[in-house]
Protein backbone atom coordinates (compact mmCIF):
# COMPACT_ATOMS: atom_id res chain seq x y z
CA UNK A 1 0.00 0.00 0.00
CA UNK A 2 1.18 3.52 -0.76
CA UNK A 3 1.23 5.74 2.32
CA UNK A 4 2.20 8.85 0.37
CA UNK A 5 1.21 9.67 -3.16
CA UNK A 6 2.04 12.85 -5.00
CA UNK A 7 0.51 13.70 -8.36
CA UNK A 8 1.93 16.33 -10.66
CA UNK A 9 2.67 18.70 -7.81
CA UNK A 10 3.89 22.24 -8.57
CA UNK A 11 4.99 24.93 -6.12
CA UNK A 12 5.91 28.43 -7.24
CA UNK A 13 7.19 31.27 -5.11
CA UNK A 14 6.62 34.36 -7.25
CA UNK A 15 8.61 33.77 -10.41
CA UNK A 16 10.64 30.90 -8.94
CA UNK A 17 9.39 27.36 -9.52
CA UNK A 18 10.67 25.36 -6.56
CA UNK A 19 8.81 22.15 -7.39
CA UNK A 20 8.01 21.58 -11.04
CA UNK A 21 5.36 18.90 -11.54
CA UNK A 22 6.60 15.92 -9.52
CA UNK A 23 4.81 12.57 -9.22
CA UNK A 24 5.87 9.77 -6.90
CA UNK A 25 4.61 7.28 -4.33
CA UNK A 26 6.02 5.85 -1.10
CA UNK A 27 5.30 2.30 0.13
CA UNK A 28 4.13 1.78 3.68
CA UNK A 29 6.84 0.90 6.23
CA UNK A 30 9.67 1.49 3.78
CA UNK A 31 12.56 3.92 3.90
CA UNK A 32 12.19 6.44 1.11
CA UNK A 33 15.07 8.71 0.20
CA UNK A 34 14.53 12.06 -1.46
CA UNK A 35 17.87 13.15 -2.85
CA UNK A 36 19.13 16.27 -4.48
CA UNK A 37 21.44 19.24 -4.10
CA UNK A 38 20.56 22.23 -1.91
CA UNK A 39 17.79 24.26 -3.48
CA UNK A 40 16.48 21.35 -5.55
CA UNK A 41 13.04 21.46 -3.93
CA UNK A 42 13.38 18.82 -1.19
CA UNK A 43 12.43 20.97 1.77
CA UNK A 44 9.59 22.59 -0.18
CA UNK A 45 8.19 19.13 -0.96
CA UNK A 46 8.43 18.12 2.71
CA UNK A 47 6.76 21.36 3.76
CA UNK A 48 3.82 20.62 1.46
CA UNK A 49 3.51 17.04 2.70
CA UNK A 50 3.63 18.36 6.30
CA UNK A 51 0.82 20.86 5.52
CA UNK A 52 3.06 23.89 6.14
CA UNK A 53 2.69 25.01 2.53
CA UNK A 54 -0.07 24.56 -0.04
CA UNK A 55 0.97 23.42 -3.52
CA UNK A 56 0.34 25.84 -6.40
CA UNK A 57 -1.21 22.96 -8.32
CA UNK A 58 -1.36 19.17 -8.17
CA UNK A 59 -2.23 16.88 -5.29
CA UNK A 60 -0.48 15.26 -2.36
CA UNK A 61 -2.03 12.53 -0.21
CA UNK A 62 -0.68 11.11 3.02
CA UNK A 63 -2.31 8.15 4.75
CA UNK A 64 -5.33 8.74 2.49
CA UNK A 65 -5.74 12.39 3.45
CA UNK A 66 -5.31 15.42 1.21
CA UNK A 67 -2.32 17.38 2.52
CA UNK A 68 -3.80 20.77 1.77
CA UNK A 69 -7.53 20.22 2.47
CA UNK A 70 -7.28 17.87 5.48
CA UNK A 71 -4.29 19.27 7.26
CA UNK A 72 -5.46 18.29 10.77
CA UNK A 73 -5.77 14.62 9.81
CA UNK A 74 -2.41 14.68 8.05
CA UNK A 75 -0.69 16.33 11.01
CA UNK A 76 -1.89 13.59 13.33
CA UNK A 77 -0.33 10.99 11.04
CA UNK A 78 3.15 12.48 10.81
CA UNK A 79 6.23 13.14 12.88
CA UNK A 80 8.95 15.47 11.68
CA UNK A 81 12.61 16.03 12.37
CA UNK A 82 13.52 19.34 10.76
CA UNK A 83 16.86 20.36 9.33
CA UNK A 84 17.21 22.88 12.17
CA UNK A 85 16.50 21.54 15.61
CA UNK A 86 13.02 22.38 16.84
CA UNK A 87 13.80 21.27 20.38
CA UNK A 88 13.63 23.92 23.05
CA UNK A 89 17.18 23.86 24.34
CA UNK A 90 16.29 25.69 27.54
CA UNK A 91 14.03 22.84 28.57
CA UNK A 92 15.03 19.35 29.69
CA UNK A 93 14.74 16.30 27.45
CA UNK A 94 11.75 15.07 29.47
CA UNK A 95 9.99 18.46 29.28
CA UNK A 96 10.41 18.58 25.52
CA UNK A 97 8.85 15.13 25.23
CA UNK A 98 6.03 15.83 27.71
CA UNK A 99 5.04 19.01 25.87
CA UNK A 100 5.03 17.13 22.59
CA UNK A 101 2.81 14.39 24.02
CA UNK A 102 0.36 17.01 25.27
CA UNK A 103 0.30 18.87 21.95
CA UNK A 104 -0.66 15.59 20.26
CA UNK A 105 -3.30 14.84 22.88
CA UNK A 106 -1.70 11.67 24.23
CA UNK A 107 -3.99 10.74 27.15
CA UNK A 108 -2.65 11.52 30.62
CA UNK A 109 -2.23 7.93 31.93
CA UNK A 110 -0.26 6.96 28.83
CA UNK A 111 1.78 10.13 28.53
CA UNK A 112 4.38 9.42 31.17
CA UNK A 113 4.90 5.88 29.99
CA UNK A 114 5.39 6.89 26.35
CA UNK A 115 7.84 9.61 27.36
CA UNK A 116 9.84 7.11 29.44
CA UNK A 117 9.89 4.68 26.52
CA UNK A 118 11.06 7.43 24.18
CA UNK A 119 13.88 8.37 26.56
CA UNK A 120 15.05 4.75 26.71
CA UNK A 121 14.75 4.44 22.95
CA UNK A 122 16.89 7.55 22.46
CA UNK A 123 19.37 6.18 25.02
CA UNK A 124 18.89 9.30 27.12
CA UNK A 125 17.23 7.88 30.24
CA UNK A 126 20.19 9.00 32.37
CA UNK A 127 20.08 12.53 30.95
CA UNK A 128 16.28 12.92 31.01
CA UNK A 129 16.30 15.90 33.37
CA UNK A 130 19.27 17.74 31.87
CA UNK A 131 18.74 20.83 29.74
CA UNK A 132 18.90 20.05 26.03
CA UNK A 133 21.52 22.75 25.46
CA UNK A 134 24.03 20.52 27.26
CA UNK A 135 23.51 17.70 24.74
CA UNK A 136 25.78 16.80 21.83
CA UNK A 137 24.49 17.10 18.26
CA UNK A 138 23.90 13.36 18.01
CA UNK A 139 21.99 13.20 21.28
CA UNK A 140 19.75 16.05 20.19
CA UNK A 141 18.94 14.34 16.91
CA UNK A 142 18.13 11.05 18.65
CA UNK A 143 15.89 12.95 21.05
CA UNK A 144 14.13 14.64 18.15
CA UNK A 145 13.56 11.35 16.35
CA UNK A 146 12.21 9.80 19.56
CA UNK A 147 9.99 12.83 20.09
CA UNK A 148 8.64 12.56 16.55
CA UNK A 149 7.53 8.98 17.32
CA UNK A 150 5.73 9.62 20.64
CA UNK A 151 2.31 10.05 19.05
CA UNK A 152 2.79 6.92 16.91
CA UNK A 153 2.78 8.57 13.47
CA UNK A 154 2.39 6.65 10.21
CA UNK A 155 5.17 8.63 8.51
CA UNK A 156 8.30 10.12 10.01
CA UNK A 157 9.97 12.88 8.00
CA UNK A 158 13.69 13.36 8.44
CA UNK A 159 14.99 16.46 6.67
CA UNK A 160 18.77 16.15 6.37
CA UNK A 161 18.97 14.25 9.67
CA UNK A 162 22.75 14.03 9.74
CA UNK A 163 23.57 17.59 8.68
CA UNK A 164 26.18 19.11 10.96
CA UNK A 165 26.99 15.86 12.78
CA UNK A 166 30.47 14.39 13.03
CA UNK A 167 31.08 11.11 11.13
CA UNK A 168 30.79 8.92 14.22
CA UNK A 169 27.45 10.39 15.28
CA UNK A 170 26.27 10.12 11.70
CA UNK A 171 26.88 6.41 11.45
CA UNK A 172 25.35 5.69 14.85
CA UNK A 173 22.30 7.77 13.93
CA UNK A 174 21.90 5.68 10.79
CA UNK A 175 21.99 2.44 12.74
CA UNK A 176 19.22 3.93 14.84
CA UNK A 177 17.16 5.09 11.85
CA UNK A 178 17.20 1.84 9.86
CA UNK A 179 15.60 0.03 12.81
CA UNK A 180 12.60 2.38 12.89
CA UNK A 181 10.21 0.87 10.31
CA UNK A 182 10.28 -2.56 11.98
CA UNK A 183 10.30 -1.38 15.59
CA UNK A 184 7.72 1.37 15.28
CA UNK A 185 5.61 0.36 12.28
CA UNK A 186 6.42 3.65 10.58
CA UNK A 187 7.40 4.81 7.09
CA UNK A 188 10.55 6.93 6.87
CA UNK A 189 10.67 9.78 4.36
CA UNK A 190 14.11 11.32 4.41
CA UNK A 191 16.08 13.86 2.45
CA UNK A 192 19.82 14.03 2.26
CA UNK A 193 22.51 15.32 0.01
CA UNK A 194 25.01 12.78 1.29
CA UNK A 195 24.67 10.19 -1.47
CA UNK A 196 26.43 7.44 0.46
CA UNK A 197 23.80 7.71 3.20
CA UNK A 198 21.01 6.99 0.77
CA UNK A 199 22.26 3.42 0.32
CA UNK A 200 20.06 2.30 3.25
CA UNK A 201 16.87 3.39 1.45
CA UNK A 202 14.44 0.91 -0.05
CA UNK A 203 13.54 3.40 -2.73
CA UNK A 204 15.08 6.64 -3.92
CA UNK A 205 13.88 9.60 -5.96
CA UNK A 206 16.47 12.07 -7.21
CA UNK A 207 15.28 15.65 -7.61
CA UNK A 208 17.10 18.45 -9.36
CA UNK A 209 15.79 21.93 -10.16
CA UNK A 210 12.32 20.94 -9.00
CA UNK A 211 12.01 17.85 -11.21
CA UNK A 212 12.42 14.17 -10.40
CA UNK A 213 15.13 13.02 -12.78
CA UNK A 214 15.37 9.38 -11.67
CA UNK A 215 13.82 6.99 -9.19
CA UNK A 216 14.18 3.35 -8.18
CA UNK A 217 16.05 1.16 -5.72
CA UNK A 218 19.67 2.10 -5.03
CA UNK A 219 20.73 -0.96 -7.05
CA UNK A 220 18.58 -0.16 -10.07
CA UNK A 221 19.80 3.43 -10.11
CA UNK A 222 23.38 2.26 -10.15
CA UNK A 223 22.64 0.00 -13.09
CA UNK A 224 21.81 3.16 -15.02
CA UNK A 225 25.50 3.82 -15.28
CA UNK A 226 26.37 0.31 -16.49
CA UNK A 227 27.47 -1.64 -13.45
CA UNK A 228 30.93 -2.41 -12.12
CA UNK A 229 34.28 -1.76 -13.68
CA UNK A 230 37.18 -4.26 -13.32
CA UNK A 231 40.71 -2.91 -13.76
CA UNK A 232 43.53 -5.38 -14.45
CA UNK A 233 47.29 -5.06 -14.48
CA UNK A 234 48.86 -7.96 -16.32
CA UNK A 235 52.23 -8.98 -17.70
CA UNK A 236 50.63 -9.44 -21.16
CA UNK A 237 47.71 -7.12 -21.78
CA UNK A 238 47.06 -8.34 -25.33
CA UNK A 239 46.72 -11.98 -24.29
CA UNK A 240 44.55 -11.00 -21.33
CA UNK A 241 42.23 -8.96 -23.57
CA UNK A 242 41.84 -11.87 -25.99
CA UNK A 243 41.03 -14.28 -23.17
CA UNK A 244 38.41 -11.91 -21.73
CA UNK A 245 36.76 -11.63 -25.14
CA UNK A 246 36.72 -15.41 -25.52
CA UNK A 247 35.51 -16.19 -22.00
CA UNK A 248 32.99 -13.43 -21.20
CA UNK A 249 32.39 -11.80 -24.54
CA UNK A 250 33.63 -8.54 -23.06
CA UNK A 251 35.84 -6.19 -24.99
CA UNK A 252 38.56 -4.71 -22.83
CA UNK A 253 39.96 -1.23 -23.18
CA UNK A 254 43.56 -0.35 -22.47
CA UNK A 255 44.45 2.82 -20.63
CA UNK A 256 47.60 3.88 -18.77
CA UNK A 257 49.04 0.34 -18.90
CA UNK A 258 45.87 -1.13 -17.38
CA UNK A 259 42.99 -2.83 -19.11
CA UNK A 260 39.43 -2.46 -17.89
CA UNK A 261 36.07 -4.06 -18.60
CA UNK A 262 32.56 -2.96 -17.67
CA UNK A 263 30.16 -5.62 -16.44
CA UNK A 264 26.96 -5.62 -14.41
CA UNK A 265 28.27 -8.23 -11.91
CA UNK A 266 31.95 -7.54 -11.52
CA UNK A 267 32.36 -9.48 -8.27
CA UNK A 268 31.25 -12.81 -9.79
CA UNK A 269 33.56 -12.42 -12.81
CA UNK A 270 36.73 -12.19 -10.77
CA UNK A 271 37.05 -15.87 -9.67
CA UNK A 272 36.66 -17.17 -13.26
CA UNK A 273 39.02 -14.52 -14.51
CA UNK A 274 41.70 -15.51 -12.02
CA UNK A 275 41.26 -19.21 -12.86
CA UNK A 276 41.85 -18.58 -16.57
CA UNK A 277 44.55 -15.91 -16.68
CA UNK A 278 45.76 -15.97 -13.09
CA UNK A 279 49.32 -16.62 -14.21
CA UNK A 280 49.65 -13.23 -15.96
CA UNK A 281 47.50 -11.04 -13.66
CA UNK A 282 49.52 -8.71 -11.44
CA UNK A 283 46.65 -6.88 -9.75
CA UNK A 284 42.85 -6.68 -9.90
CA UNK A 285 40.73 -3.72 -8.85
CA UNK A 286 36.92 -3.65 -8.74
CA UNK A 287 35.14 -0.34 -8.80
CA UNK A 288 31.46 -0.20 -7.91
CA UNK A 289 29.31 2.70 -8.98
CA UNK A 290 28.06 4.98 -6.21
CA UNK A 291 24.88 7.03 -6.11
CA UNK A 292 27.15 10.02 -6.48
CA UNK A 293 28.21 8.66 -9.91
CA UNK A 294 24.53 8.30 -10.76
CA UNK A 295 23.85 11.89 -9.86
CA UNK A 296 26.92 13.07 -11.73
CA UNK A 297 25.87 11.19 -14.83
CA UNK A 298 22.27 12.47 -14.71
CA UNK A 299 22.99 16.11 -14.02
CA UNK A 300 26.60 16.58 -14.98
CA UNK A 301 27.40 18.09 -11.61
CA UNK A 302 28.31 17.09 -8.06
CA UNK A 303 25.36 16.87 -5.73
CA UNK A 304 26.93 19.17 -3.19
CA UNK A 305 27.09 22.11 -5.56
CA UNK A 306 25.46 24.98 -3.72
CA UNK A 307 23.15 27.52 -5.20
CA UNK A 308 24.07 30.49 -3.12
CA UNK A 309 21.31 33.06 -2.95
CA UNK A 310 21.78 35.80 -0.38
CA UNK A 311 18.90 34.50 1.69
CA UNK A 312 20.39 31.02 1.79
CA UNK A 313 23.73 32.47 2.80
CA UNK A 314 22.14 34.36 5.68
CA UNK A 315 20.24 31.29 6.81
CA UNK A 316 23.37 29.21 6.54
CA UNK A 317 25.34 31.69 8.63
CA UNK A 318 22.71 31.73 11.34
CA UNK A 319 22.44 27.96 11.25
CA UNK A 320 26.13 27.44 11.66
CA UNK A 321 26.25 30.04 14.42
CA UNK A 322 23.46 28.27 16.22
CA UNK A 323 25.08 24.90 15.81
CA UNK A 324 28.28 26.16 17.37
CA UNK A 325 26.41 28.08 19.99
CA UNK A 326 24.02 25.26 20.87
CA UNK A 327 26.81 22.83 21.41
CA UNK A 328 28.46 24.86 24.19
CA UNK B 1 -11.67 26.78 18.10
CA UNK B 2 -9.24 27.02 21.01
CA UNK B 3 -7.51 23.85 22.19
CA UNK B 4 -6.76 24.02 25.90
CA UNK B 5 -3.83 21.60 25.59
CA UNK B 6 -2.10 23.87 23.06
CA UNK B 7 -2.57 27.01 25.16
CA UNK B 8 -1.33 25.11 28.21
CA UNK B 9 1.84 23.90 26.44
CA UNK B 10 2.70 27.35 25.06
CA UNK B 11 2.14 29.12 28.39
CA UNK B 12 3.79 26.43 30.54
CA UNK B 13 6.86 26.39 28.32
CA UNK B 14 7.40 30.16 28.49
CA UNK B 15 6.67 30.27 32.20
CA UNK B 16 9.23 27.53 32.91
CA UNK B 17 11.86 29.33 30.88
CA UNK B 18 11.01 32.65 32.49
CA UNK B 19 11.54 31.24 35.97
CA UNK B 20 14.79 29.57 34.94
CA UNK B 21 16.34 32.62 33.32
CA UNK B 22 16.96 34.82 36.32
CA UNK B 23 19.15 37.27 34.42
CA UNK B 24 16.36 38.00 31.96
CA UNK B 25 14.01 38.79 34.81
CA UNK B 26 16.56 41.00 36.55
CA UNK B 27 17.25 43.03 33.42
CA UNK B 28 13.54 43.28 32.60
CA UNK B 29 12.92 44.71 36.06
CA UNK B 30 16.02 46.90 36.08
CA UNK B 31 15.09 48.97 33.01
CA UNK B 32 11.82 50.43 34.35
CA UNK B 33 13.42 51.04 37.76
CA UNK B 34 16.24 52.99 36.16
CA UNK B 35 13.71 55.14 34.30
CA UNK B 36 11.58 55.61 37.37
CA UNK B 37 14.29 56.57 39.83
CA UNK B 38 16.97 58.15 37.66
CA UNK B 39 14.88 60.00 35.09
CA UNK B 40 11.79 60.40 37.26
CA UNK B 41 13.82 61.30 40.32
CA UNK B 42 16.00 63.74 38.39
CA UNK B 43 13.11 65.44 36.61
CA UNK B 44 11.21 65.78 39.90
CA UNK B 45 13.78 68.37 40.93
CA UNK B 46 13.00 70.67 38.00
CA UNK B 47 9.31 69.91 37.33
CA UNK B 48 7.13 71.55 39.98
CA UNK B 49 4.57 69.48 41.87
CA UNK B 50 1.13 70.00 40.30
CA UNK B 51 -2.16 68.97 41.89
CA UNK B 52 -0.18 67.33 44.68
CA UNK B 53 1.61 64.95 42.25
CA UNK B 54 5.39 64.97 41.76
CA UNK B 55 6.91 64.11 38.37
CA UNK B 56 8.20 60.79 39.69
CA UNK B 57 4.71 59.90 40.86
CA UNK B 58 3.28 61.09 37.57
CA UNK B 59 5.43 58.77 35.45
CA UNK B 60 4.77 55.71 37.65
CA UNK B 61 1.73 54.58 35.58
CA UNK B 62 3.79 55.21 32.43
CA UNK B 63 6.64 53.08 33.80
CA UNK B 64 4.19 50.25 34.46
CA UNK B 65 3.02 50.71 30.88
CA UNK B 66 6.64 50.57 29.69
CA UNK B 67 7.24 47.33 31.57
CA UNK B 68 4.17 45.81 29.94
CA UNK B 69 4.97 47.21 26.48
CA UNK B 70 8.52 45.86 26.37
CA UNK B 71 7.88 42.48 27.90
CA UNK B 72 4.75 41.84 25.82
CA UNK B 73 6.38 42.86 22.55
CA UNK B 74 9.54 40.83 23.30
CA UNK B 75 7.51 37.81 24.21
CA UNK B 76 5.64 37.90 20.89
CA UNK B 77 8.52 38.96 18.67
CA UNK B 78 10.38 35.81 19.68
CA UNK B 79 7.99 34.10 17.25
CA UNK B 80 10.15 35.47 14.42
CA UNK B 81 13.17 33.50 15.64
CA UNK B 82 11.13 30.54 16.72
CA UNK B 83 9.46 30.26 13.32
CA UNK B 84 12.69 29.98 11.42
CA UNK B 85 14.87 28.09 13.83
CA UNK B 86 13.13 26.69 16.77
CA UNK B 87 10.27 25.38 18.76
CA UNK B 88 7.61 27.28 16.80
CA UNK B 89 8.01 24.76 13.98
CA UNK B 90 7.19 21.97 16.40
CA UNK B 91 4.03 23.87 17.32
CA UNK B 92 3.12 24.77 13.72
CA UNK B 93 3.08 21.14 12.57
CA UNK B 94 1.15 19.87 15.60
CA UNK B 95 -2.54 19.08 15.07
CA UNK B 96 -3.75 22.30 16.70
CA UNK B 97 -5.43 25.35 15.22
CA UNK B 98 -3.50 28.51 14.39
CA UNK B 99 -5.91 30.46 16.52
CA UNK B 100 -4.93 28.39 19.58
CA UNK B 101 -1.31 29.29 18.95
CA UNK B 102 -2.15 33.00 18.83
CA UNK B 103 -4.23 32.79 22.01
CA UNK B 104 -1.53 30.71 23.74
CA UNK B 105 1.19 33.15 22.80
CA UNK B 106 -0.88 36.18 23.88
CA UNK B 107 -1.74 34.44 27.15
CA UNK B 108 1.90 33.71 27.92
CA UNK B 109 2.78 37.33 27.12
CA UNK B 110 0.02 38.35 29.50
CA UNK B 111 1.17 36.09 32.35
CA UNK B 112 4.83 37.13 32.14
CA UNK B 113 4.13 40.85 31.68
CA UNK B 114 1.66 40.97 34.53
CA UNK B 115 4.17 39.33 36.87
CA UNK B 116 6.76 41.96 35.92
CA UNK B 117 4.25 44.79 36.28
CA UNK B 118 3.30 43.46 39.74
CA UNK B 119 6.95 43.56 40.80
CA UNK B 120 7.28 47.20 39.66
CA UNK B 121 3.94 48.06 41.24
CA UNK B 122 5.28 46.87 44.61
CA UNK B 123 7.59 49.93 44.62
CA UNK B 124 4.71 52.41 44.93
CA UNK B 125 5.13 53.08 48.69
CA UNK B 126 8.68 54.30 48.00
CA UNK B 127 7.24 57.05 45.77
CA UNK B 128 4.91 58.30 48.47
CA UNK B 129 1.84 57.12 46.56
CA UNK B 130 -1.14 55.87 48.52
CA UNK B 131 -2.89 53.11 46.57
CA UNK B 132 -5.62 51.05 48.22
CA UNK B 133 -6.07 47.29 47.98
CA UNK B 134 -8.96 47.51 45.52
CA UNK B 135 -6.94 49.89 43.31
CA UNK B 136 -3.94 47.51 43.34
CA UNK B 137 -6.22 44.70 42.21
CA UNK B 138 -7.67 47.01 39.56
CA UNK B 139 -4.20 47.97 38.29
CA UNK B 140 -3.26 44.29 38.00
CA UNK B 141 -6.43 43.57 36.03
CA UNK B 142 -5.76 46.50 33.71
CA UNK B 143 -2.15 45.32 33.34
CA UNK B 144 -3.32 41.84 32.39
CA UNK B 145 -5.78 43.16 29.79
CA UNK B 146 -3.24 45.62 28.39
CA UNK B 147 -0.52 42.91 28.18
CA UNK B 148 -2.89 40.61 26.33
CA UNK B 149 -3.67 43.40 23.83
CA UNK B 150 -0.03 44.36 23.28
CA UNK B 151 1.14 40.74 23.05
CA UNK B 152 -1.49 40.26 20.34
CA UNK B 153 -0.17 43.36 18.57
CA UNK B 154 3.31 41.79 18.79
CA UNK B 155 1.99 38.62 17.16
CA UNK B 156 0.52 40.67 14.33
CA UNK B 157 3.90 42.38 13.83
CA UNK B 158 5.77 39.07 14.02
CA UNK B 159 3.53 37.56 11.38
CA UNK B 160 4.28 40.36 8.93
CA UNK B 161 8.02 40.42 9.49
CA UNK B 162 9.87 37.19 9.18
CA UNK B 163 13.51 38.08 9.28
CA UNK B 164 15.70 38.83 12.25
CA UNK B 165 16.76 42.21 10.81
CA UNK B 166 13.22 43.48 11.19
CA UNK B 167 13.63 43.48 14.96
CA UNK B 168 15.36 46.87 15.08
CA UNK B 169 12.75 48.28 12.69
CA UNK B 170 10.03 47.22 15.10
CA UNK B 171 11.94 48.63 18.07
CA UNK B 172 12.72 52.02 16.51
CA UNK B 173 9.56 52.68 14.53
CA UNK B 174 6.90 51.03 16.62
CA UNK B 175 7.92 50.29 20.21
CA UNK B 176 9.80 53.49 21.07
CA UNK B 177 7.24 55.87 19.46
CA UNK B 178 4.46 53.93 21.17
CA UNK B 179 6.15 54.54 24.48
CA UNK B 180 6.87 58.24 24.00
CA UNK B 181 3.45 58.95 22.47
CA UNK B 182 1.46 57.34 25.26
CA UNK B 183 1.25 60.02 27.91
CA UNK B 184 3.82 58.06 29.91
CA UNK B 185 6.35 60.89 30.16
CA UNK B 186 4.21 63.99 29.51
CA UNK B 187 0.52 64.68 30.04
CA UNK B 188 -1.45 64.18 26.81
CA UNK B 189 -3.42 67.39 27.31
CA UNK B 190 -0.21 69.46 27.19
CA UNK B 191 1.04 67.95 23.91
CA UNK B 192 1.02 69.77 20.54
CA UNK B 193 -2.01 68.82 18.41
CA UNK B 194 -0.14 66.61 15.94
CA UNK B 195 1.44 64.52 18.71
CA UNK B 196 -1.87 64.38 20.53
CA UNK B 197 -3.36 62.74 17.43
CA UNK B 198 -0.80 59.91 17.53
CA UNK B 199 -1.26 59.55 21.26
CA UNK B 200 -4.99 59.11 20.84
CA UNK B 201 -4.65 56.23 18.36
CA UNK B 202 -2.13 54.43 20.59
CA UNK B 203 -3.76 51.68 22.69
CA UNK B 204 -0.97 51.98 25.28
CA UNK B 205 -2.19 55.51 26.07
CA UNK B 206 -5.50 54.19 27.36
CA UNK B 207 -3.88 51.45 29.44
CA UNK B 208 -1.61 53.98 31.11
CA UNK B 209 -4.51 56.38 31.51
CA UNK B 210 -6.57 53.72 33.29
CA UNK B 211 -3.65 53.12 35.68
CA UNK B 212 -3.42 56.88 36.27
CA UNK B 213 -7.06 56.81 37.36
CA UNK B 214 -6.29 54.09 39.88
CA UNK B 215 -2.93 55.23 41.22
CA UNK B 216 -2.86 59.04 41.25
CA UNK B 217 -4.95 61.06 43.73
CA UNK B 218 -8.13 62.64 42.32
CA UNK B 219 -7.84 66.28 41.32
CA UNK B 220 -4.27 65.90 40.07
CA UNK B 221 -5.01 68.45 37.34
CA UNK B 222 -2.54 68.37 34.40
CA UNK B 223 -0.69 65.41 36.00
CA UNK B 224 -3.86 63.33 36.26
CA UNK B 225 -5.73 61.09 33.83
CA UNK B 226 -6.75 62.50 30.43
CA UNK B 227 -9.71 60.33 29.42
CA UNK B 228 -12.75 58.81 31.17
CA UNK B 229 -11.95 55.47 32.85
CA UNK B 230 -14.68 53.61 30.97
CA UNK B 231 -13.34 54.84 27.64
CA UNK B 232 -9.88 53.49 28.63
CA UNK B 233 -11.32 50.06 29.42
CA UNK B 234 -13.41 50.01 26.25
CA UNK B 235 -10.41 50.85 24.05
CA UNK B 236 -8.24 48.16 25.66
CA UNK B 237 -10.92 45.53 25.10
CA UNK B 238 -11.55 46.66 21.52
CA UNK B 239 -7.80 46.66 20.75
CA UNK B 240 -7.48 43.13 22.15
CA UNK B 241 -10.30 41.80 20.01
CA UNK B 242 -8.97 43.50 16.87
CA UNK B 243 -5.35 42.39 17.33
CA UNK B 244 -6.26 38.79 18.21
CA UNK B 245 -8.48 38.60 15.14
CA UNK B 246 -5.79 40.03 12.84
CA UNK B 247 -3.11 37.86 14.47
CA UNK B 248 -5.24 34.74 13.99
CA UNK B 249 -5.83 35.56 10.32
CA UNK B 250 -2.21 36.50 9.69
CA UNK B 251 -1.04 33.23 11.23
CA UNK B 252 -3.27 31.17 9.00
CA UNK B 253 -1.57 32.38 5.86
CA UNK B 254 0.42 29.69 4.13
CA UNK B 255 3.13 30.42 1.59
Amino acid sequence: MQIISVENMVKRFGSITAVDGITFGVDENSIFGFLGPNGAGKTTTISILCTLLDPTSGKAFLNGHDCSAESAAVRKSIGIVFQDSSLDKDLTARENLMFHARLYNVATPERKQRVDEALVFAGLQDRADDLVKKFSGGMKRRLEVARGLIHKPKVLFLDEPTLGLDPQSRSSLWEFIIELPKKHDVTIFMTTHYMEEAEVCDHIAIIDKGKIIASGTPGSLKKLIGGDVIYLKTSDNRKAAETLQKLFGLSATEKDGEIFISTPRGDSCIPALIREIGDIVLSVRLQRPTLNDVFLKLTGKEIRAENGSVENDVKETVRSYRRRHDRG
Amino acid sequence: MIEANAVYVIVAREFKKFIRERTRLVSAIARPLVWLFLIGGGMSRIVPIAGGVSYMQFIFPGILGMTILFSSIFSSISIIWDKEFGFMKEILVAPISRFSIVVGKATSGMVLSTIQAAIILAFFPLLGLKIGFAEVAGILLISAALSFAISSLGIVLASFYDSYESFSVIMNFIVMPMFFLSGAMYPVKLMPTILRFFTRINPLTYGIDAIKHLSLPPGAGPMGADFPFLLDVAVIIAATVIFVAIGGKAFERKG
